[in-house]
């Protein structure tokens, strides 16, 4: 039991606006340490929705999730802040890196908001995560100088910096021509095979599914396959 | 720790977009330092014009009052006392206008802790000759070294000096415009006419402007030892008590007990010049009004700053959100990059505010009716510019509140899914 990293059980959400639509019919299914899970369905099939329930960004949902053993589920505000900022580590589709700071700043700055280590500590973790997506070049620069891939290996640098429970993606390689997707792809795969890092990642890509240790297929609001 | 990290990421948004950031400092500077100028400025107007009234006057003058007897003979009659008695047509009788035991009364008001000084003055009617013109006017025999301590009075001796009136015997200071009428230079001799008939010459040793016409059209000043003279009176013969307060607000219970202690008629200067408190408290009423008008449109342009500020921020505000930080951090945030604002806009609005203020102080300003004024007067009271302090912090503080509480309680999933 203590291997189950994220587990979620009846989640059932809905929209009301313009209509009562049901996008998530009553989804439960768990995460073990070290997985590494594609999501897959058509467009509109509610797994970006599950992502964000699962996330702990969107809370308006009924059922019950647990992140690293824990009850997320009716906490504060503060608290999901907090479980997000050490537990989870997030990677868009639209890299969302802050352009005003440099890479190494951004990268950094979960752990600063964490501040579980010094900033000379933080600074050398990040340098390091940076190395390991092969940007470490980068470090210095702004981070709207960089390309679309770029951004999205820093991205994925960021996820990481606290070792976070659980990285979630959202069409991490939606975005990026075919190379860049594949590098994206490594890194990921790397993470799961090298460092045992849990990853949940919603997709499209067939290629990147398939290649992943599990995948779990959603068809209008349910689980198909898993 | 995390303070620390939420002020550099409020620096560095403020960095971002540093020129809309100047335009707001720029605005609420603006609003300050009109604030301070315009206050400094109206203030000393209003202390200048107060200031010819209230310097001269006393803050509480006592006196005997010409008035009826208020125990008229019948009353004292024993046949006339169970009953109303009907009396028309009373007059005021010849009540002495002296003050009994005024030096007693002056050493005793002295000491009380509340009063900055008294002095004695007579005053009278009289007739100033010109040839055949008789002009009248009055002649206040004064206490020349209290008067100059405690009313200005060397201040508003224009021509002349204020110290022989009080070692030259049988001289007098005339109003401007009554020496004008009277045709007398300094040195020559004026005759007076007092009211019991007594036909006097004095020797015009200074000239008076008080800024006011009518007042220096009919005043004239003689020492006290001159005027009891003159009235062909003993030397402890005085007819009014000035008394001049710490502070002005408590004239009107002090006079009251004055009055009632010494049994003299009390007159505190609120109730003598109600008019000019009337007229200052309006001015600085409307000062601050447009004072509170300019921060208050500087507080505007900050909000608008901030919202424009969200809106091109919600992607920054995101992530921010997405990667563990709470509503109450985007907040401080945003909070932090108002107050920054109101904080260096303020800053340079108290400075630029003294600057005009001292620019204003230094504008010539010369006009016949105001002898002791040069340049336009300002007041640099601190009240101001704490005020100015506050203002500034208040009204970036509500300008952000709204902005902060939006970004604060914006939706992550909505923009991150909504490209």
């Amino acid at each position: 039991m203590s291997n189950v990293i994220l587990e979620c059980r009846n989640l059932i959400k809905s929209f009301y606006d313009p209509l009562e639509l049901t996008v998530l019919k009553d989804i439960s299914f768990s995460v073990n340490k070290g997985e590494f899970i594609s999501i897959v369905g058509r467009s509109g099939c509610g797994k970006s929705t599950l992502l964000y329930v699962l996330s702990t960004m969107d809370t308006d949902y009924s059922g019950e999730l647990l992140i690293d053993n824990e009850m997320v589920t009716h906490q504060s505000e503060q608290q999901l802040a907090r479980i997000r900022n050490a537990k989870i580590g997030f990677v868009f589709q639209f890299h969302y890196l802050i352009n005003e700071f440099s890479v190494l700043r951004n990268v950094m700055l979960p752990a600063l908001k964490l501040g579980r280590f010094t900033t000379k500590e933080i600074e050398s973790r990040a340098m390091e995560k940076l190395k390991r997506v092969g940007v470490g070049h980068l470090a210095g620069k702004n981070a709207n100088l960089l390309s679309g891939g770029e951004k999205q290996r820093v991205a994925i640098a960021r996820a990481m910096i606290n070792d976070p429970a659980i990285i979630m993606g959202d069409e991490p390689t939606g975005n990026l021509d075919s190379r860049n997707a594949q590098m994206v792809f490594d890194i990921f795969k790397e993470l799961a095979e090298s460092y045992r890092q849990t990853l949940l990642i919603v997709t499209h890509n067939q290629a990147f599914a398939e290649n992943s240790g599990r995948i779990i297929e959603m068809d209008d609001g349910k689980i198909v396959a898993k | 720790m995390n303070s620390r990290l939420i002020f550099s990421i409020a620096r560095l948004l403020l960095v971002a977009r540093w020129r809309q950031t100047l335009v707001a400092a720029v605005g609420v500077a603006f609003g300050i330092a009109m604030f301070i100028a315009l206050l400094g400025f109206m203030n000393g107007l209003n202390d200048l014009l107060d200031g010819l009234v209230l310097n001269r006057v006393p803050h509480i003058r006592l006196y005997h009052e010409i008035k009826p007897n208020p125990i008229q003979p019948i009353e004292l009659s024993t046949g006339h006392q169970n009953g109303h008695n009907f009396i028309s047509s009373i007059k005021s009788g010849p009540a002495r206008e002296a003050i009994y035991n005024e030096e007693a009364i002056l050493a005793a008001v002295r000491k009380d802790s509340r009063v900055l000084g008294a002095t004695s003055r007579i005053t009278t009617q009289a007739f100033f000759n010109s040839g055949v013109v008789h002009i009248s006017g009055v002649i206040n025999g004064l206490d020349v070294a209290g008067e100059i301590n405690l009313f200005h009075f060397k201040e508003y001796v224009v021509q002349g000096n204020v110290m022989d009136l009080k070692h030259a015997g049988n001289s007098i200071v005339l109003g401007k415009s009554l020496a004008a009428l009277l045709l007398v230079e300094i040195g020559e001799v004026v005759q007076v006419t007092t009211p019991n008939g007594n036909r006097f010459p004095l020797k015009v040793v200074g000239f008076f402007q008080s800024g006011l016409n009518d007042i220096d059209k009919v005043q004239s000043y003689v020492s006290v030892a001159t005027a009891q003279k003159l009235m062909s009176r003993p030397s402890n013969y005085v007819t009014d008590i000035y008394i001049k307060l710490k502070d002005i607000r408590r004239a009107p219970g002090l006079a009251k007990t004055y009055g009632d202690l010494f049994h003299l008629d009390a007159e505190d200067i609120q109730k003598a010049n109600a008019q000019y408190e009337t007229g200052s408290f309006v001015r600085s009423l409307i000062s601050y009004a447009v004072g509170v008008t300019l921060l208050t449109v500087a507080g505007f342009g900050i909000y608008n700053i901030l919202n424009m500020m969200i809106y091109e921020k919600m992607d920054t505000i995101a992530i921010l959100k997405a990667i563990g930080f709470s509503g109450k951090d985007v907040n401080r945030i945003f909070l932090i990059i108002a107050l920054t604002i109101g904080i260096a806009g303020g800053a340079c609005g108290l400075l630029f505010g003294f600057l005009v203020s001292l620019i204003i102080d230094s504008i010539p300003f010369k006009t016949e009716a105001l002898p002791t004024v040069e340049t336009y007067p300002v007041n640099y009271s601190l009240l101001f510019y704490l005020i100015g302090a506050f203002f500034s912090l208040a009204t970036t503080y509500l300008a952000g509140w709204f902005p902060a509480r939006k970004a604060s309680k914006i939706d992550p999933v909505i923009i991150i899914r909504g490209k």
